[in-house]
């Protein structure tokens, strides 16, 4: 690791338009810091500047940046009316690292790439003009949607999976002021510069994460991976269906995996909204979903996984139970 | 910069002049604490578990400087060989482990994995996440943050359940 300066912030204002690096869990940071991928001078540490509370906010629900991510699963109010949240995180890494890992942290992880890892590989993302190893390389966990010539790496997460299907909004303050960004627009696409990730500037700080009111109907986290606990997605749907008079009312879907970040889904949604549900119908969404997908090579099985994944996550979203 | 830690009820202050130790490092190295192993030091099979403030997290991917007045139990706090915790009784009477090294982490994790199933917290396999009971899913899914190289994985879902299915007689 190499040497940094290390100071507390009081307050999120400590924390905002410095230079140094925010360290909120550690859980990314640190594990990259070690492996000297992330090199940064001075530390921030915002574990003690509150915003570590869950509160109403009208119908929806206000989420500060450092709460647990453990204690926003366990949350009665998120169990009882996001309970996509809860299963995405529940979904993701361990007890451990969830008990440690924030809102603001989970949300600007990075990718798992394997040569943005590995400090002897070229990477744009980690050294912008170095090249890509992953292009004609080992690309089994890369993206199958929206990758550029620069860079074919996933957004990792599982949380902004679900944040992205219900529509959250993200807060965030910098030392203009403060601005809100969609959930589905805080993630970029790499193009040519995946070497930021997200819509996040310089000196900003994400102070919390809204969520709008409840959508109600099933809701459905299914993510698939090499074993059945503790490793990232190879791909994850996040599903939320509705159903009046046997037709799908409401249809919120976003995938985890297999882009740059959490991909929604509008023209599928469109397709099913109002529909009876059939396998047909769902066999066409997924072709939808999957309009200008492209496979890497390893990566190729993502395509029609993407596909039978998404069948079984509405098959079993339009069952009627009430 | 001092950095007081509490670590099994005795306050230690430690001068801490590089931040870059990590919890992990300082509980090892400045204290001697060895029951906590460090197995990746990467967040990735659990050996340095430890409870932090009742929370079990993982103690190589956190700094000791994040933990100012913070109360940590490790391993040496839970029991000694005169006096084994419940759960290290029963990691012993199952075969729990061979070559032990895992071992204080995953008594560490299930002895925090029982009081977060007491709280009613879920897990990915919890069905009624309203509702969570004990079971083996849940037993091998709270402990999924804790490899064994050895694969003593059924004899500790048997140590875990044993110890659990006492509580929650004690408690009924
Ligand atoms: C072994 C392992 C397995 C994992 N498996 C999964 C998985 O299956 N699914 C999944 O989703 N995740 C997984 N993770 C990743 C884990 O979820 C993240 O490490 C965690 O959520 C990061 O949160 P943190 O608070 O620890 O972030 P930190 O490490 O503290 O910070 C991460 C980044 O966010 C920035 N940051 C933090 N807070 C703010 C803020 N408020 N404003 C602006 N910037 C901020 C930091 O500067 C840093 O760049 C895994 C991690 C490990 C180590
Ligand atoms: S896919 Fe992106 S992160 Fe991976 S090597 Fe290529 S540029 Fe780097
Ligand atoms: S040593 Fe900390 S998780 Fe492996
Ligand atoms: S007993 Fe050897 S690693 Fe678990």
């Amino acid at each position: 690791m190499k040497a940094f300066d290390y100071a507390r912030a009081a307050t999120p204002a400590d924390a905002i338009g410095t230079d140094a690096r925010i360290i909120a869990g550690g859980t990314n940071l640190l594990d990259l810091m070690k492996l000297q991928v992330e090199t940064p001078a001075r530390l921030i540490d915002i574990n003690h500047v509150g915003l570590d509370g869950v509160e109403r906010d009208g119908e929806g629900l206000r989420i500060g940046a450092l709460v647990r991510n453990s204690d926003l699963a366990a949350h009665p109010a998120v169990r009882q009316d996001w309970p996509l949240l809860s299963r995405a995180i529940l979904a993701g890494a361990s007890p451990q690292l969830r008990n440690r890992a924030t809102t603001g942290g989970n949300l600007m992880q990075r990718t798992r790439c394997y040569y943005f890892y590995d400090v002897d590989a070229p990477c744009n993302k980690r050294v912008p003009g170095s090249g890509c190893g992953a292009i004609g390389g080992v690309n089994r966990i890369h993206a199958i949607l929206g990758a550029s010539d620069h860079c074919i790496a996933t957004y990792p997460g599982d949380m902004a999976v679900a944040l992205s299907a219900l529509d959250a909004v993200v807060e965030v303050e910098g030392p203009g002021g403060r601005r809100e960004i969609a959930a589905t627009d805080f993630h970029r696409l790499p193009g040519d510069r995946p070497d930021l990730d997200t819509e996040l500037q310089p000196g900003e700080m994400i102070l919390s994460v809204r969520l709008p009111a409840p959508l109600g109907g099933r809701q459905i986290y299914r993510k698939v991976r090499d074993r059945r606990s503790y490793a990232f997605a190879l791909v994850s749907v996040a599903a939320v269906v509705t159903m009046r008079a046997g037709r799908m009312d409401r249809v919120r879907l976003a995938f985890g995996n297999v882009a740059h970040k959490p991909w929604r889904a509008p023209a599928a949604e469109r397709m099913l909204t109002g529909q009876a549900p059939s396998p047909e119908l769902f066999a066409r969404a997924a072709e939808a979903v999957l309009e200008g997908a492209r496979g890497q090579g390893h990566n190729d099985f993502k395509i029609p996984l993407l596909r039978r994944t998404l069948a079984a996550v509405l098959a079993e979203a339009v069952q009627e139970t009430e | 910069m001092d950095v007081t830690l509490t670590v099994n009820g005795t306050p230690h202050v430690l001068e801490i002049d590089d931040p870059r130790v990590s919890l992990l490092d300082a509980l090892r190295q400045r204290l001697d604490l060895t029951g906590t192993k460090k197995g990746c030091d990467h967040g990735q099979c659990g050996a340095c578990t430890v409870i932090v403030n009742g929370r079990r997290i993982n103690s190589c991917l956190t700094l000791a400087v994040m933990h100012e007045g913070d109360e940590i139990t490790t391993i040496e706090g839970i029991g000694t060989p005169g006096d084994l915790a419940p759960l290290q009784q029963a990691f012993i009477r199952h075969d729990g482990f061979q070559c032990g090294y895992c071992t204080p982490g995953q008594i560490m994790s299930a002895t925090a994995m029982l009081e977060e199933l007491r709280q009613g917290w879920p897990s990915q396999v919890t069905g009624d996440l309203g509702s969570p009971a004990l079971s083996d899913d849940e037993i091998r899914e709270r402990m999924s943050g804790n490899l064994c190289r050895c694969s003593c994985y059924p004899n500790i879902v048997d140590a875990i359940r044993e110890v659990a299915g006492k509580a929650a007689e004690g408690a009924a």
